[in-house]
């Protein structure tokens, strides 16, 4: 059974239809990499999976929860959903470690010595231990945003999603983010990103989804679809990216 | 009690009124320009004048309005000369007013790129010419929502007077209420008066504020 | 002639002018935390409240904010108990003050929340918190951090204006400043020492509320 399952999911801004009945099918460790041209409906399928965004019709369900529209709901969805943003969106007036700790502690009501524990932990797995003091003032883009995996780590989420969350960075400080969300796929995370990292969504990837115009124009394992695309929209989209 | 109706209490106050609305005026245009010469001695690069003036506006922003209407009532009088309650309001309202308008007008002055001093000065402009055609235009803008919501401050402090004896809404309330017992309606009717001054300046403030980081 | 200063006749009266002074921080100190708590609800309810109750605490705000505070003074101690409320001097003056900071903090603290980026918000979303567990811990102190200056430079401007408060007979610094001028006729030296007095209660308060930032705050 999959752990994430989208069936023909529309949605519409005002009269625009973004999209336009989207199903996507996300297994237990896969590493599903979305590309497609701006506008093409990624990031907002995205946040509709943990219900930042609500959708119009279709299904989304997550480890058999329905992403449906009471807010109860919502928060069961939530604490298994980890996210990470393009902005990093880290709170500002909160350590690092402050930031990882702050919702084991406040949602999943954990002890002093058990946030302190996953921080520790959570910081270690993207390579900031030495950072947990700092604010996010202090810290460079890309160690922000470790932070902000760390912080969703801990968590404990089922499912990783990641938006668009090395192209607000520097370009060289972008590896070491990849490098961190490299290491989560190795260790059997599961895995849904928006990106524009081309190389990484066929290397590490193990599904490739091609969005185009609201739509899945093209899915598959990643290596054999950028080696022949089957469609010239995604061999035009790579090429582009070249 | 019928002797003091409504409409007789309400046209007592709406005549005080005006002199509310008058003191506010002078207060605002004479602390106005005083504020303007304040700012001039502020932002110059002459030291002891800064300092001179850092500590008038120190005195008048942190001292209460009520202790300086006592002071200029007193103080006033002191040299020898006859002071009605209306001068004395007049003067201290003035300076109060002038204190803050000068330290807001300098906020504004200063977040003004330097390099527009800068560039004024390698023009060969003098100080003055600097303030007069290349900064105030440019600090006019910014400052206008602001001034505007410290009218509003200028009207409520106005009130003040009537504790010197002035005879404007407040006080005009004090007395409908002395004569009528009637202190729900009276003071219930000086706020709305008082309301209806304020707030359509409040209002213009907040939205030439938004106009403004609109258009920028 | 000339008018010779005499200060020397305020001495027989210090403990007069240190019971109104010590009314006057006791009074500032409670309105100040009334107040910020007031200010905090009405700002978390206009932002993250119900709609229905968003114009009622604009129209608080509002009709404090474009009345003078002495109006709202003698409206609570001369108004209110023609309506059955009854309060004792002290009692209208703290209410009063809290009133009055109430709807300014109200205003400021809601300038705060609305400046905090939604990405945060988004983001204490995606980690499962409740709407009042983002308001307590991510909203509020950002918020709070923003807006300290603005709120500390109101309360100074409050602590000010209670001068007011004398007005109904409250025994704070300016009542204090009354009484003895009405005993030595030495009014002009009085309001002077007063205000000066005034000026330096200012002067500390401002530089009691950096250091209480500095506490709360530190530097991020």
């Amino acid at each position: 059974m999959s752990l994430v399952s989208i069936k023909d999911v529309r949605k519409s801004f005002g009269s625009v239809e973004v999209l336009k009945g989207v199903s996507i099918e996300v297994g237990r460790g896969d590493v599903v990499a979305i590309i497609g041209k701006s506008g093409s409906g990624k990031s907002t399928l995205l946040r509709c999976i943990n219900g930042l965004e609500t959708y119009d019709a279709g299904c989304i369900s997550v480890d058999g929860i329905d992403v449906g529209k009471t807010r109860g709901n919502l928060r069961d969805l939530r604490r298994n959903v980890g996210m990470v943003f393009q902005q990093f969106n880290l709170f500002p007036h909160l350590t690092a470690a402050e930031n990882v700790m702050l919702a084991p502690k406040v949602v999943n009501r954990e002890s002093a010595h058990i946030t302190k524990a996953l921080a520790k932990e959570t910081l270690a797995k993207v390579g900031l231990s030495d950072k947990a003091d700092s604010y996010p003032s202090q810290l460079s883009g890309g160690q922000q945003q470790r932070v902000a995996i760390a912080r969703a780590l801990a968590m404990r989420p089922n499912v990783l999603l990641c938006d668009e969350i090395t192209s607000a960075l520097d370009p060289e400080l972008v590896s070491e983010v990849l490098r961190v969300v490299e290491r989560l796929a190795s260790d059997g995370m599961t895995l849904i990103l928006v990106t524009h990292e081309m190389r990484f969504a066929r290397d590490v990837g193990t599904k490739l989804v091609f969005m185009h115009q609201g739509k899945v124009h093209e899915e598959g394992p990643p290596k054999p679809l950028f080696a022949s695309p089957g469609t010239p929209e995604l061999a035009q989209f790579i090429g582009m990216q070249h | 009690m019928n002797d003091f109706s409504f409409w007789v209490i309400l046209s007592n106050l709406l005549l005080a009124t005006r002199w509310t609305v008058l003191l506010s005026l002078v207060a605002f245009v004479c602390g106005g320009a005083v504020g303007l010469a304040l700012l001039f001695a502020r932002v110059s690069k002459i030291r002891w004048l800064d300092t001179a003036t850092r500590a008038y506006i120190e005195f008048f922003q942190g001292t209460p309005l009520l202790m300086q209407l006592f002071l200029f009532f007193f103080g006033v009088a002191l040299l020898g000369i006859e002071v009605s309650p209306w001068l004395a309001a007049s003067l201290a309202l003035t300076f109060w007013t002038s204190a803050f308008l000068a330290e807001i007008w300098r906020g504004c002055v200063e977040s003004l790129p330097k390099g527009q001093w800068e560039a004024a000065e390698t023009l060969a402009l003098s100080y003055i010419e600097q303030m007069r055609y290349v900064i105030l235009p440019q600090a006019l803008r910014i400052a206008i929502p602001p001034t505007v919501g410290f009218s509003v401050q200028v009207i409520k402090g106005t009130a003040l007077a009537s504790i010197i004896g002035f005879v404007d809404l407040t006080k005009a309330g004090t007395m409908l209420n002395n004569a009528t017992f009637r202190p729900f309606l009276v003071y219930s009717l000086v706020a709305l008066i008082y309301f209806a001054l304020c707030y359509p300046l409040s209002w213009y403030a907040h939205r030439l504020e938004r106009q403004f980081n609109v258009a920028r | 002639m000339t008018y010779k200063l005499q200060f020397a006749e305020l001495l027989p009266y210090w403990d007069v002018l240190l019971h109104g002074l010590i009314f006057t921080i006791v009074l500032t100190i409670v309105s100040t935390i009334g107040g910020i708590a007031v200010g905090t609800a009405g700002a978390a309810a206009r932002t993250f409240g119900p709609k229905w109750l968003d114009p009622i605490v604009a129209a608080y705000v509002e009709i404090i904010r474009n009345t003078p505070f002495i109006v709202q003074l003698f409206f609570i101690f001369f108004g209110l108990p023609a309506a059955g409320v009854k309060l004792s001097e002290t009692a209208a003056a703290f209410l009063a003050m809290v009133v009055n900071l109430g709807a300014y903090s109200t205003e400021i603290i809601r300038a705060g929340i609305e400046a905090v980026p939604k990405g945060h918000l988004e983001a204490a979303e995606s980690l499962a918190m409740t709407r009042m567990q983002i308001l307590r811990h991510v909203v509020l102190k950002q918020a709070f951090q923003k807006i300290y200056p603005a709120l500390a430079s109101q309360i100074i401007i409050v602590m000010l204006g209670s001068a007011v408060v004398s007005q109904i007979s409250a025994e704070d610094l300016t009542y204090a400043a009354n009484y003895i001028q009405s005993r030595n006729f030495r009014a002009f030296e009085v309001y002077l020492v007063v205000a000066l007095l005034y000026l330096l209660l200012a002067i500390a308060a401002r530089a009691v509320l950096r250091g209480i930032g500095r506490v709360i705050f530190p530097k991020a």
